[in-house]
């Protein structure tokens, strides 16, 4: 009987307004401005640019496009741009890797180490975003540059040759996405350390477990929330950039998202929407393929 | 030598976390260097002499003035719209129960989980094929701002109300409280940080955006477009003045911020 | 503390009435899950009464339709004359020290114990709670933010920002819960202490038998959605209902019998071949198989063969363990049939203890014993004390 008891005790009470006839109502109406926006502006557009894979590829904006169901402007997107499809996916999947890498050890010591700094360092890792992007990975030209001291460093302990570049290398473009989506790493890893008691990894290490076997079996499993939603929010974005390509490589660095863009620009809107589809089913595939892996159902 | 080693491995993990944090502002420092620089030539961008000139007239390159307020004036009322819709429907979520609800949840993800040029190019294949295509603008781009502003204000305003004990808001009502006193004395301020993290993280997320902008922004030019469009020829060092003036802003909100707090935290004791 | 009793205020916003508090038929389910079931119950004006059980058992469920923050799913909830069932929280005359205090974080302690106040309206807001923070000895910290508090202090702002309304009826959820044990010896007799004084119905709800044994004039055992008894602590204690208040209330022997015969008031039964007697108002069954019920405290160890001067004897058992914690010394004795009772014996000096393997018989009047329907599960309730202690 009691033990009944306490098994039905995590049926929650609903709260207090739950009296109110209405409730269910109010709920909806809540959501429906947001919702219908998202609806308008998010579904249909992505339905419509279904439909605009599908349309004649021989129309232009001039003349308008015809829905011709030319499912081969697939067949003919993936023959041409299956290269840089591939490496906008290679590209992400380091990205993803060296933020991880470089963003754990970040949030672990914002979460645990910094005291009473803890939300200004959070603060100071929030702030490059105010400064705009674009001028930053600018900023990683100079930096990266044939005459900056990063290259100069690098020479002088012979990892590069005299002549050896950084810029217009696939290094410098993975360094500019690791560094533009490192946020998207950090916080949603400090989100979940921050949530462990940290009393769980002293009772680790108090029973005689290394530093490293603390890490592997306590810390890392119990972060793993945060590690899925930070990798998502780092490989999904990342595989569809291209100004890191642009701007730090060369068109032997092109992306997928420079190709998108480029046809778009040029009117080649059946082509483009192909490939826009193309991309977003791969990222899909792969995502669905490590959430299950990762066993997480619970991103947000 | 064992306590210095001792006193590394205690710190380890903080030196290494310092130095990935000097990794994300070590373009910051470029911006705020270039910002004072004295280009030799239009091509060039290395520094090649100090100099207040940029700081004195930053409206000096064409159209940079225009683009920067076009800039602010979309990131504001994408801000205020977002913030707004975003902040119902994470009331929505956490407070309600309703049919649908985890269906709307991964609904509501799902804009943050799709890749920018996606949503652009949607985007702009709705304008199109909706007849739009030559009418891009203000409007198209304060749509798309709103559009990917509105989930990060969701899950950050949720995040904020889904920490706070409903008990509170009975408690209120248990002293008097009207439902609509409880919201407004009880609910509403202790949200309120929330709301305000999030309006600030849809106005820099509308305010930085490059490539949906790009996409549907016709004629119109917001600042990184321009910094875009000058990146291909020049860069005028006042692109690196607008970028320190913001992020000098962000600083200062954030210190200012910090500090009020800790004061008001001090002076309470 | 006179102060408060002269505090004229006026008191809610609901119409004066004052009277007992009466839930009838009241029955709360949660999907499919029954919380409480067709509950009947009167909490006399002035009482200080205990709503005591286990956690699930549905006792702040009830609470909580008191204070208007769930409705019942049938049943009526009134108050005097008045049926406060379906009135919103607010209009309600009843205020409540949530678990956990709920003390509003973005407001000081002052404003945390004016809001009731505030919100009826009520002048004078300042002389008012000035003199409830010195009830409750606080006078000092009205400008401090609740997290600056310790949780004793904090337990006595909750108190304090809902006493001050003067509600006709005051609801505390395991308002000691989170102090630590001295603490909460201290509050149990300052609570005491107020309720007297203000005089208003206090409705405890705890699952700290101890507690709700030294504060309150009535104790409701609940458990499963049901009360199982309800009565003042002595009555629940000496003659326990159900075999979960006899074992969720202090510690019970239930010993499986059968009634045998009827002589001058009282009931043969038969214990595994021993017959013992028990008076019939002391008997919740009067015929076939119960359980036979003593507490420990109520046992008298002999040794073996002792003379027995009229009262209940079981004999032929062994002492299997001896733990000796200070005033008494606990006792387990093995039965021949196996089972094992419990013993407490005081430590009065006056005879040796006795040593694991020492055969005895047990003593008892038959004025302590009591029978229960066997139906009953004998372990009822008593896991739930090792769960929630």
């Amino acid at each position: 009987m009691s033990a009944l008891g306490h098994l039905s005790t995590p049926v929650t009470p609903e709260p207090v307004a739950a009296r109110k006839g209405g409730r269910r109502r109010t709920a909806y109406l809540l959501l429906l401005p947001g919702g219908l926006w998202l609806i308008l502006f998010f579904v249909v557009p992505l339905v419509s640019l279904v439909a605009a894979s599908l349309y004649d590829p021989n129309g232009s904006i001039e003349a308008g496009f015809r829905m011709t169901w030319s499912f081969h402007n697939y067949v003919d997107a993936i023959a041409d741009y299956a290269v840089p499809l591939g490496r906008s996916l290679w590209y992400s999947l380091l990205t993803t890797a060296f933020c991880l890498l470089l963003g754990f050890p970040l949030a672990y010591a914002i979460a645990f180490k910094a005291g009473r700094w803890k939300n200004l360092l959070l603060a100071l890792v929030i702030a490059p975003f105010f400064t705009s992007f674009l001028i930053r990975t600018l900023s990683w030209k100079l930096l990266l540059g044939d005459n900056g001291f990063v290259v100069d460093a690098l020479r002088t302990v012979h990892i590069l040759g005299s002549d050896g570049r950084l810029l217009a290398t696939t290094a410098a473009v993975v360094t500019g996405l690791t560094y533009n989506f490192l946020p998207f790493m950090v916080l949603p890893l400090y989100a979940s350390l921050e949530k462990i008691d940290h009393r769980l990894i002293e009772a680790g290490s108090d029973l005689y477990a290394s530093a490293f076997t603390t890490f592997r079996t306590v810390t890392f499993p119990l972060a793993m929330p945060g590690v899925v939603a930070g990798t998502l929010l780092t490989f999904i974005p990342a595989a569809g950039d291209y100004i890191n390509a642009q701007l730090l490589g060369t068109p032997k660095q092109r992306m997928i998202g420079n190709d998108i863009q480029r046809l778009f620009a040029a009117g080649a809107y059946p082509t483009a929407a192909a490939l826009s589809v193309t991309l977003m089913a791969a990222i899909t595939v792969l995502v669905l393929f490590y959430v299950r892996r990762a066993g997480t159902e619970e991103l947000v | 030598m064992t306590t210095v080693g001792r006193w590394i491995g205690r710190h380890l993990i903080l030196f290494i976390g310092l130095l990935v944090l000097l990794y994300l502002f070590a373009p910051i420092f470029v911006v705020i260097l270039m910002s004072f620089n004295a280009p030799k030539s239009k091509l060039s961008y290395t520094f090649d002499g100090f100099t207040l000139h940029n700081w004195a007239h930053p409206c000096q390159p064409f159209g940079l003035c225009d683009a920067v307020s076009a800039s602010l004036r979309i990131g504001l009322v994408a801000t205020v719209i977002a913030t707004a819709l975003g902040t119902l429907m994470a009331f929505a979520m956490v407070r309600h129960r309703f049919r649908g609800r985890a269906a709307t949840n991964l609904f509501i993800f799902l804009p943050m989980a799709s890749p920018e040029i996606v949503l652009g190019s949607s985007l702009l294949a709705l304008f199109v094929s909706g007849g739009l295509g030559g009418r891009l603008g203000f409007w198209t781009i304060l749509i798309a701002h709103v559009m990917f502003c509105l989930s990060f204000v969701v899950v950050t305003v949720k995040a904020r109300l889904s920490g706070m004990d409903t008990r509170l808001e009975q408690a209120a009502m248990d002293l008097y409280a009207t439902e609509w006193q409880t919201f407004w004395r009880i609910t509403f301020p202790l949200v309120f940080p929330g709301i305000l993290a999030a309006a600030l993280l849809s106005f820099s997320l509308s305010f930085d955006d490059f490539i949906i902008t790009n996409l549907n922004a016709g004629r119109t030019v917001t600042f990184p477009m321009f910094v875009w469009g000058s990146a291909q020829r020049d860069i005028p060092p006042q692109i690196n003045v607008v970028g320190t003036a913001m992020f000098l802003l962000a600083l200062i909100l954030v210190l200012g911020g910090e500090l009020t707090r800790r004061r008001r935290a001090s002076r309470a004791r | 503390m006179t102060s408060v009793t002269s505090t004229t205020s006026a008191t809610a916003t609901a119409a004066p009435t004052t009277g007992d508090l009466v839930l009838s038929g009241v029955s709360k389910q949660f999907g499919a899950y029954h919380a409480v079931r067709d509950l009947d119950l009167t909490v006399p004006e002035g009482a200080f009464f205990a709503l005591l059980g286990p956690s699930g058992c549905g006792k702040t469920t009830t609470l909580r339709m008191v204070a208007g923050l769930e409705e019942p799913t049938t049943g009526t909830v009134s108050l005097g004359e008045q049926d406060i069932t379906r009135l919103r929280p607010y209009k309600r005359p009843v205020n409540t020290v949530f678990q956990n205090y709920a003390l509003f974080p973005h407001l000081d302690i002052f404003e945390n114990v004016a809001f009731g106040l505030r919100r009826r309206g009520v002048k004078d807001v300042k002389k008012q709670v000035g003199e409830m923070l010195d009830l409750v000895e606080l006078g000092a910290f009205g400008k401090r933010k609740p997290n600056q508090l310790s949780g004793g202090q904090q337990q006595r702002v909750a108190l304090a920002r809902a006493l001050i309304n003067r509600p006709q009826v005051l609801l505390l959820d395991e308002p000691l819960g989170a102090l630590d044990l001295k603490l909460r010896r201290q509050m149990q007799i300052e609570l005491k202490r107020i309720q007297t004084e203000v005089g208003i119905t206090f409705v405890h709800v705890t699952h700290d038998q101890e507690e709700a044994m030294t504060m309150a004039d009535t104790i409701a055992v609940m458990n499963a959605g049901v009360i199982e008894q309800r009565g003042t602590p002595t009555e629940l204690y000496d003659l326990p209902a159900t075999t979960f208040v006899a074992n969720f209330l202090g510690q019970s022997n239930l010993v499986r019998a059968a009634i045998v015969g009827k002589a001058d008031g009282q009931l043969v039964v038969d214990v595994h071949g021993s017959k013992v007697t028990v008076p019939v108002p002391r008997c919740r069954v009067t015929e076939g198989e119960i359980w036979m019920g003593i507490r420990p405290e109520k046992v008298f160890l002999a040794p073996a063969g002792a003379e027995q001067n009229g009262g209940n004897a079981l004999r032929g058992a062994t002492v299997t363990d001896v733990s000796y914690v200070g005033v008494s010394t606990q006792y387990l004795a093995r039965m021949p049939w196996g089972q094992e009772l419990t013993v407490f014996e005081q430590n009065t000096g006056a005879r040796d203890t006795l040593t694991v393997g020492d055969p005895v018989d047990l003593h008892w009047q038959p004025a302590h014993t009591f029978v229960l329907d066997a139906a009953q599960d004998a372990l009822a309730g008593v896991e739930d004390i090792a769960d929630d202690a």
